[in-house]
């Protein structure tokens, strides 16, 4: 168990390095950041001191220790275009995509849950049909496509919901949340299902074959001869068995909804981290590229690291394994 | 084979069957046909800034009140013709996402049969960073490559060089799906007596594995590779509607709906409908026929 942990924090550590390299470099070979600060006008002479000053002059991995040293405790510099510290433009940011990935996520567990159950259960009425086909259309659009789909007929046409932004935000310490107003909760709305959506349709699909598998097994038989009235059968025992396998795909996909943030944030001018992202490299600021990466780089190294931690102690079957495997 | 034989044929029968895969594969050969000769079959050439009227810009369709009969499906912001602007655009959109898929499939049959046949270290190696790349969705990949190449060349260049790098970066978010299946047939073939003999009459590594394994693993790659079209598609889309992809002087359906977008508010639908529909229609008529490919050529999964 010990070494399993190990080996798997090793391999997160070294996942890490690796963003990290590719983020320094960045920093370091794209464009001459001495020229960057003293314009072109500066003497050779200027040139080679700030050089010395920035550290520039000494060997190529005693600059990237320095940088990882300053990346742990999250200072990236400035941002080329914007003249004030990334970190402080991300803290800014990331209230606002962290806010929208959980509604996301929530949306997703619990239409998608509800759904499989609903599907699997009556399996040929005319919603279930509806629903599977809708997951159908659901998977096979392109993210965007839905997100205009959506501003068309509920901004557009109907004028119901904000098209655009977080509407207003109420300040807690340094973190601004929508959750408090009404026009915050309102401009969730259309980003949320836009964001939720391959989501909800994965974990329908999955909750319905699972849920169909277990109901064809004995115990479940047995539970019926028993004479358990059709809910204790269906939410106690069938669903309850299904719900592993969901959390770990739910869990995984945490990452997957961080990053698709990305498109729904510009889709919907959400001023999260994503269009933060989108901006920078459009821009070619550097700093804020970087930090970028390396922050959601270690987003998913730790959603994967728990994931697969949980796994380990929820599935008996994969400790058997691994400690026979490893004689 | 003549047509009879080619009718009864296992997988002309199984097509016959599905009604569906019928109406994608003909929607399928309207969207190629119509992107493969988009030159002749498009009024105006969009390229050509000569024969872009600025008067016209915003012309709606020309059913709509206002419409005028020479832009059947109105104009954008340029006054470009949308009709010709999709047919041309469809071309690249296409093209780009054919190309990256056979990037992907390149290099990752060749880290495949190198990771499968020689094992060891290199074996180690390659499928642990196949692992990692596998725990990030491919479409962060192909942003994050795409950005930081957009970065790293110099920013004159940058329209020139979009469509190279745009496949590049999709390709190399790919790749894996091939790896794994190869290196799996590839440990599979590599204990088979054909390779054992090639390896005992003393012929060159490279040589057994081009000449004999290659041609052994390649029947699940190119499942994969169909199925692959559409998510490339979408992710060169996906790409450009976000302003990194490929750029607006000559658009494809992503950038198209990406301009759009702007206008959509004001009330100039059209242009991001019309792209919009001509991409969902490629995408889904390319993935319903990737799909039955994969399911009659797979036995097992019938």
């Amino acid at each position: 168990m010990l070494a399993f942990i190990l080996r798997r924090l090793a391999q997160a550590v070294v996942v890490m390095l690796a963003v990290g390299l590719i983020a320094f470099s960045l920093f370091r070979f794209v464009g001459d950041p001495v020229l960057f600060m003293l314009g072109q006008d500066a003497t050779p002479e200027d040139h080679a001191r700030v050089s010395k000053l920035l550290g520039l002059d000494q060997p190529f991995y005693v600059q990237y220790a320095s940088f990882v040293g300053r990346a742990v405790r999250g200072e990236f510099g400035l941002s080329l275009r914007q003249a004030q510290p990334v970190s402080r433009l991300i803290a800014e940011r990331l209230p606002a995509t962290l806010e929208l990935s959980a509604v996301a996520a929530l949306f997703a567990l619990v239409g998608g849950v509800s759904m499989g159950v609903y599907t699997a259960l009556r399996r040929n009425s005319w919603l279930s049909q509806v629903m599977l086909a809708v997951s159908l259309i659901g998977v096979s659009l392109p993210t965007f496509l839905i997100g205009i789909l959506l501003i068309v007929v509920f901004a557009v046409l109907l004028g119901w919901l904000p098209s655009f932004g977080r509407g207003d935000t109420v300040s807690l310490g340094w973190w601004s949340t929508g959750f408090l107003t009404l026009s915050g909760l309102k401009s969730l709305i259309l980003p949320a299902i836009t964001l939720g959506l391959f989501q909800t349709t994965l974990i329908q699909r999955l909750v319905r074959s699972e849920m169909l598998e277990v109901l064809r097994t004995d115990y479940i038989k047995f539970a019926r001869a028993r004479g358990l009235s059709d809910r204790a059968v269906h939410f106690g025992h069938a669903l309850k068995n299904t719900l592993v396998p969901v959390i770990t795909i739910t869990g995984l996909q945490l990452g997957a909804i961080l990053a698709f943030a990305i498109i729904t944030e510009t889709v919907f001018q959400w001023p999260g981290m994503g269009l933060l992202f989108i901006q920078a490299v459009s821009t070619a600021d550097i700093p804020v590229m970087a930090a970028y990466l390396c922050l959601i780089a270690l987003f998913f190294v730790i959603i994967n690291l728990v994931v697969d931690l949980l796994y380990y102690a929820v599935d008996p079957r994969l400790r058997i394994e691994r400690s026979v495997g490893a004689q | 084979m003549n047509i009879h034989a080619i009718w009864n044929h296992d997988l002309a029968y199984s097509f016959r069957r599905s009604p569906v895969t019928v109406v994608a594969a003909a929607l399928t050969l309207v969207c190629v046909g119509g992107a493969l000769f988009a030159p002749w079959l498009a009024p105006y050439n969009p390229f050509d800034a000569a024969s872009l009227d600025l008067n016209a810009a915003f012309s709606p369709p020309a059913w709509v009140a206002q419409g005028m009969a020479s832009h059947p499906l109105g104009t954008d912001d340029q006054g470009r013709d949308l009709l010709s602007t999709i047919l041309y655009g469809a071309r690249i959109s296409l093209g780009v996402g054919l190309a990256s898929v056979l990037f992907a499939m390149l290099l990752g049959v060749t880290l495949g049969l190198v990771s499968g046949y020689f094992g060891g270290k290199i074996d180690a190696f390659i499928m642990r960073i196949a692992d990692i790349q596998l725990s990030f969705p491919a479409i962060l990949i192909a942003l994050l490559v795409d950005g930081v190449a957009r970065v790293a060349l110099p920013a004159n260049t940058h329209d020139e060089i979009a469509i190279p790098v745009l496949i590049l970066s999709i390709g190399v978010s790919g790749w894996v799906q091939y790896a794994r299946t190869v290196r799996g047939s590839t440990l599979v073939e590599k204990g088979k007596e054909y390779v054992q003999a090639a390896r005992v009459i003393g012929r060159h590594p490279l040589a057994i594995l081009l000449r004999h394994v290659l041609p052994n693993v390649m029947g699940p790659v190119l499942v994969i590779a169909t199925i692959h079209i559409a998510t490339a598609i979408i992710t060169e889309a996906t790409l450009s509607f976000l302003g990194v992809g490929v750029p607006p002087t000559r658009p494809s359906l992503g950038t198209l709906i990406r301009i759009g977008n702007e206008f959509l508010l004001s009330g100039e639908w059209w242009i991001t409908l019309f792209p919009g529909i001509a991409l969902v229609t490629l995408v889904l008529s390319v993935n319903l026929l990737g799909d039955w490919l994969r399911d009659a050529l797979n036995p097992k999964l019938r």
